[in-house]
């Protein structure tokens, strides 16, 4: 529907669709042939670094882990500002606070039988919204920072970049084929975009 | 403009293997005015509100959200990964464009927009959404719906 916060744009989007509907005689089927003005959807982010003075990724996975909070710390207030830009966030399907959600996949991560956080939701599912509020939280936090508007970069960052990305490339290899199918599906299928896999020449299951 | 050349090569080629589907009949019914009509929003993207119980994977049932909810309130539930959320997180409008449609009632080129509006959640086989279409229709209608924005992701 046209790009974020462009009102015009997506009315006009709007206007050309809803318009569809005083054809006299259909069904009608067109292309909208405005595209995103160039600038906001390059590709080429190669070396781009997070202005945010991240702790260097560390290599093994006990500091990766400690450092997942950490991180989370050092993003919070570009978070905070993204939601009181938007008055608004996506964060939350997991219902749990993000440093919980955090501790929640270390936990899980350090041994897979960690019981979720919330009794009434199967570990599995349990994962997958906490990961989901993750991703959502990092994306919304470094949307907005100038120069981050492209979905792409903000993409390209959190799986190549930060400690959240490497814990979530790692349980991916971990639980491919976890006994629990959810989990397993989740590793296969339920995390990483299948770009990122495609990029790293990773199989895509 | 989205484009198949613009689409990861996963997905492009899954799109492109996809059965097109063959109908019977082409019906077509020309309606009332743009400016006299209601209109009710249906999106794929597995929106609910927050209080609502999350989709689940391969749920093929719906949410509703009601016209007061506010963006703050609603979230997104859907299962794939392989679509980009950042457009929903910056702005609501994007995948739900309620505040637009209101926009376009205060410059009278639709009539006006509905109470409640609906999610479903893509990527199913499409069949397997016709008991909660039945029901969103019904829905609809009792409130005077006459257009529908289906908004897909």
């Amino acid at each position: 529907m046209g790009q974020p916060n462009d009102a015009e744009f997506q009315k006009r989007v709007l206007r050309a669709c809803l318009g569809l509907l005083e054809a006299e005689s259909g069904p009608v089927l067109e292309d909208y042939l405005e595209d995103i003005p160039a600038g906001s959807a390059e590709y080429d982010f190669t070396g781009m670094s997070c202005p945010i003075d991240l702790h260097p990724v560390p290599s093994n996975d006990s500091e990766l882990t400690n450092s997942l909070v950490q991180e989370i710390g050092q993003i919070a207030p570009w978070y905070e500002l993204a939601v009181d830009q938007r008055k608004r966030t996506t964060v939350g399907i997991s219902e749990l606070d993000i440093l919980d959600a955090a501790r929640f996949l270390i936990d899980f991560i350090e041994d897979p039988s960690s019981p979720s956080p919330r009794p009434e939701m199967d570990v599995g599912p349990m994962l997958k919204h906490t990961c989901e509020d993750l991703k959502a939280f990092y994306s919304e936090a470094m949307s907005a920072q100038p120069g981050m508007s492209s979905s792409l970069a903000v993409e390209n960052w959190l799986w190549n970049e930060t400690v959240l990305g490497k814990v979530l490339w790692n349980f991916r290899e971990e639980h491919v084929d976890d006994p629990d199918a959810y989990i397993g599906y989740l590793a296969r299928r339920g995390l990483i975009p299948d770009r990122q896999i495609q990029s790293k020449g990773a199989p895509v299951f | 403009m989205a484009r198949l050349e613009d689409i990861p090569e996963g997905e492009r080629e899954m799109l492109k293997a996809l059965a097109l589907p063959s109908f019977d009949t082409a019906p077509f019914v020309k309606g009332k005015p743009l400016s006299q009509r209601r209109v009710s929003l249906l999106s794929t993207a597995a929106l609910q509100k927050r209080t609502d119980k999350l989709f689940y994977r391969g749920e093929a049932g719906y949410r509703v959200i009601p016209g007061s909810t506010a963006p703050n309130d609603i979230i997104m539930a859907h299962g794939s990964v392989n679509f980009d959320r950042s457009g929903f997180q910056q702005d609501l409008n994007v995948c739900f464009p309620l505040e637009r449609l209101h926009e376009l009632v205060k410059e009278g080129f639709i009539g006006s927009v509905a109470d409640f509006h609906y999610t479903v959640q893509g990527g199913l086989p499409p069949e397997r959404n016709e008991g909660a279409a039945r029901q969103i229709a019904g829905l609809m209608k009792r409130e005077g719906v006459d257009t529908v924005l289906l908004v897909p992701i």
